[in-house]
Formats: C-alpha cells, structure tokens, sequence
C-alpha cells in the first residue's frame, strides 16, 4: 500500500521545530515572534485571499519581507522576492514571468500600473488573528538575479532546494544569527531560512542605521553566528564597537574572500571559526571552507554521496546539486542545466597545486560588494549620452568592494568638453541604474580594443 | 594641493556624485558616521589612487585600518611618506 501523500512542509512548521518560541526576528524597527504567528497577522485579513496565487513581494523593510514569508510559504503557489534595489520599470516584465496576480507591499502603496487582481499591504507587527485553516500548498520561492540586459532572470526554487545544506542536521545548540545580507537575496535568505529552522533568534540590518548601531544591537542581542560578504566586513574593519563583539562563528560568502581579509577577521575575532562559502543563486550553497586560506581544496571536486558533484570545465565551476533552483522562470529563459544536470556558474578556476582559487567572473561580469554587474547594461546607458562613440566598462580590483566599475569612453570627432560628458554619464548612471553600477573611474580614451571577431576585448 | 585638501576635495565629490550627506570632517569624525557608504568608499580609494598614485588599503594589513577621517589622512601620509 502506497502512504497517503504527505503535506508540504512550509517555513512555519520548522519555525515550530525549532522550540523556544520567545525566539524572534528583529530589525531597529521592531521584533516578530516566531510563537505569534499561531494567532496573529501582519497581513491584515488578506492571507485566506492571497491563497493559492503567485505573490510578488515587493518593497517594504526586512521585517515585513520576514512576516510575509512566514505567512505565506505553504499558502501561496508561488512568491517572489524583490530586491531593494530592483528598479520598479522591471515591475510589468515580472509580474508577467510569475504569472503574478496578486502583491504584498510594504507600508507604502503598491507601485501604479501593476496588472494584478490583489494588492495588500505587509505591515509589521503581528497583531491578533482568528486565521483559517487553509490547503498547504508546496509554494515555489522566485529569487531575481541580475540579467545582460538590466532585466532580472528569475529563479525558481522551493523550501526543500533551499533548506538543503542544513534541514534535517542535528541541532548543534542555540545559534542566535545575525547577517548583513539583504533576506531578498540568496546570501541574506540561507541566513534567514537557518535561523528559522535552528533554535536561536536573527538580527537584521535596517536601511539608515549606521554599522556601528547594528552592532552594538548584535552584541546587545547574544548573535554567535554572523555572515556576510568580504566588502561587509572590510566596512567592519572600520568600526569603533566592534572589539567588544565575540562571535563564535563569522562567515563571508557572495565575493571572493582573499587571504587578507580572512587573515584580519581571524585577528579581530580569535575565538572565532571564520569560514567562507561559495553559493550561487542559480546552484545553491555551493560547499564552505574552513581552513582559513583562501580558495578551496582540490579534494573538494568529484562527486558526493548525495548527488552533489562539482567540476571545472572551461576553466568555470560547474556544479551539480540538490540545492540548486529547479529553473528559470518564463518562455524565453535560457537553460539552466546542461545534459549531465551541471550548472555552469561562470566562476572562473585557477588551479594551483591542491588549491582551487577563483579568478573571477567569465564574459566580463564584476561582482561589486557581492552584486553581479553585466558590463552591456553599463555601456548602454554611456553610449546614449551625448559625444559619447564607444564605451567599454571592466572590474578594476578594490581593496574595499572587491572590485569596482570602471569605464573607458571614446568621444566622437564633434563633443562636449570630456568634463561635460563625464558628470553627464554620472548623472544618467544614478538615474537609471543601482549605485553599484555607476563607473568609479571613467578615462577617455582614443580607441577601445576590438578581438578578432570585432567584438569589444574584455577581460577574463 | 595638500594631500588632506586632495582627500577632502575628493570626499565631496563622491559624497555629490553618490547624493550622500556629509558630515562635517573633523579629525575625529568616525568614518563610519562620515555619510558615506562602502561603496563611497571604493570609489573614494580608487580615485585616490590614481590622483596620488598610492593605495595603502592594498597594502599588506600591518597597520590596523583607519577609523576616524584624521586616521584616514594619516593613513595615506604615511603610505605617501614610504613611497
């Protein structure tokens, strides 16, 4: 006799694993309790409506985000998460993708113009609810990840690709969590999704706060465990508080971690394991390093018992796993697998000796302070301005981001003055794009370097 | 110019191009109350390099890095000082 199928698990009920139910989630701004959730609200009547469709959420702070999560996996068909920073023009394009028909916003109004049937507002704290028992659904969670041309691909993953690494683990203690990763995005959501399912509290960053109030509220609040990316934790470097911080556990992932920054954060926390991770939003947590060095051991490549492979082809890290998104969303996405089930996850390899080091991204793509830049998106914008022929953008290496844009511009015959035309692309860069991706450094230059296919030589 | 007007001078100009706050920059205004972000803070360092033609956040970390604007003037004199 086949068992009855089983319900999906959702976000809630391995809050509710993990015991100790005055644990909580907290911003600057406020707390939730993961023990509310039985019998209290964010959503303001609207999560028996919001049942079974696909749920953009969008705007908002961290905690609202949190609540709207917790609420809806399990509810929900589907739930995408925009990030901060994602440029609300994108907005129609997404909905579309995600069939979306309904948004959950922050305490704002929803943005104008968005065909969907159902707009409510999230708005922390959880007040008092009769709330109905309704049909679990196995809710797909949708992450955005930066596209060649400025628009988000959209992932698709669901609690079971995401929990991977660390649902079903023994419990090893009370890990009270902090992160200054956004939750929207793969770094800040493992994060997230670990201390929900652990049996210790998260602390979380709020927009305007300074470093030095998120960590004096991180010592304030017990946090053993922090993560981050490399250009997070240089910004720590800088901080007057943090020397009364004793962490038992700090982790960096998003960015190459290079021996300096390992080094310092081993100096600055000596009671600490410092470790990095590699994980992509496309192939998942990846694996962690905790030997201090930077890269990973060649060891690390073959196959695992549990169907997690990885190999260098091409010189990329190609990795094949049960935490990574099942798909692209949407009719003209690209593939996300090859034939063997690989991803490739444009990392470059440089293998030296039983190291592993990464050499950054193929085809040109900079990771500014964790944030994936296509370079195209860049030039597009320069090469609308006037005076401007030809741009090229490339990484420059940054002590501070890991690395920053750079562009080089060649001007027509007939220009403004180079002055002009520079604080004319600034300008247009901060319009239309994420700060990240506004060039650091623009040098005018007489003529850009063509490959012999006549397409513009970029590095790596 | 000086090397601190240089700094300043440049201060401005990313704090402008990035529209951040400035706070008034005293030497022992906390950098991380300065206004500006990391990113600010990349772009700042670069720029600085270029226009003086040293990087001391690149160098090897023997010295702990700076935490107040006047630290951070020390900061590049003493890396300009050992070119």
């Amino acid at each position: 006799m086949p068992s009855p199928p089983s319900e999906p698990i959702a976000l809630i009920d391995l809050a509710r694993r993990g015991g100790r139910l005055d644990r909580d989630i907290a911003t600057a701004a406020g707390a939730l309790r993961f023990a509310d959730f039985s019998k209290a609200t964010c959503l303001a009547g609207a999560r028996e409506k919001l049942a079974g469709r696909s749920v953009l959420l969008f705007g908002g702070d961290q905690l609202t985000i949190a609540a709207a999560l917790l609420e809806l996996d399990g509810v929900a068909r589907r739930l995408v998460l925009c990030p901060p920073d994602l440029n609300p023009k994108h907005l129609g394009e997404i909905v579309a993708t995600a069939e979306a028909d309904a948004i959950v916003h922050g305490g704002e109004a929803p943005p104008p113009d968005l065909d969907v049937a159902l707009a409510a507002p999230c708005r922390p704290p959880l007040r008092p609810a009769d709330l109905a028992a309704l049909p679990r659904l196995p809710t797909e969670w949708i992450l955005l990840t930066s596209g060649t041309t400025g628009v988000p691909k959209l992932v698709a993953h669901d609690l079971a690709t995401l929990t991977g690494a660390f649902a079903g683990a023994p419990a090893n203690g009370v890990q009270n969590w902090a992160t200054f990763y956004d939750i929207r995005r793969y770094g800040g959501l493992q994060i997230f999704l670990r201390a929900v399912a652990g049996a210790g509290s998260l602390t979380l960053t709020d927009p305007g706060e300074t470093l030095d109030d998120f960590i004096e509220r991180v010592i304030a609040r017990g946090v053993t465990h922090i993560s981050g990316t490399p250009s997070h934790w240089r910004r720590v470097l800088m901080s007057r508080v943090v020397a009364r911080f004793k962490p038992a556990y700090v982790r960096l992932s998003g960015e190459i971690a290079d021996a300096a920054i390992l080094g310092a954060l081993k100096e600055l926390f000596p009671s600490a394991r410092v470790a990095h991770a590699y994980a992509s939003t496309e192939a998942g947590l990846g694996f962690e390093v905790n030997d201090g060095e930077a890269g990973f051991p060649a060891a690390y490549l073959g196959e695992r018992d549990d169907g997690f492979a990885m190999k260098i082809e091409d010189g990329s890290l190609r990795i094949r796993s049960p935490r990574a998104a099942r798909r692209y969303l949407g009719g003209n996405a690209p593939t996300l697998r090859d034939a063997d089930g690989f991803i490739d996850t444009g990392d470059m390899i440089e293998r030296r000796g039983e190291r592993c080091i990464f050499a950054g991204r193929r085809g040109g793509v900079i990771n500014v302070g964790g944030a994936k830049v296509h370079p195209e998106e860049i030039e597009a914008v320069i090469n609308r301005q006037a005076g401007v022929r030809a741009s090229l953008v490339k990484a420059r290496k940054s002590p501070i981001a890991g690395a920053v844009v750079v562009a080089d511009v060649v001007l027509e015959s007939v220009a403004p003055q180079e002055e002009i035309v520079r604080d004319a692309i600034i300008a247009a860069c901060r319009a239309e794009l994420a700060p990240y991706k506004t060039p650091a450094i623009i040098r005018f230059v007489p003529k850009l370097d063509m490959n012999t296919a006549g397409k513009l030589a970029r590095d790596g | 110019m000086s090397l601190r007007l240089t700094i300043v001078s440049q201060i401005e100009r990313v704090a402008r191009e990035q529209r951040k706050t400035l706070a008034p920059l005293a030497d022992d205004l906390p950098l991380l109350e300065s206004g500006l972000d990391s990113l600010c803070f990349a772009i700042l360092v670069a720029r600085l390099e270029d226009e003086i033609g040293v990087d001391p956040f690149s160098a090897p970390p023997e010295v702990a890095f700076p935490t107040t604007f006047g630290e951070f003037v020390k900061f590049y004199e003493n890396a300009v000082a050992a070119v």
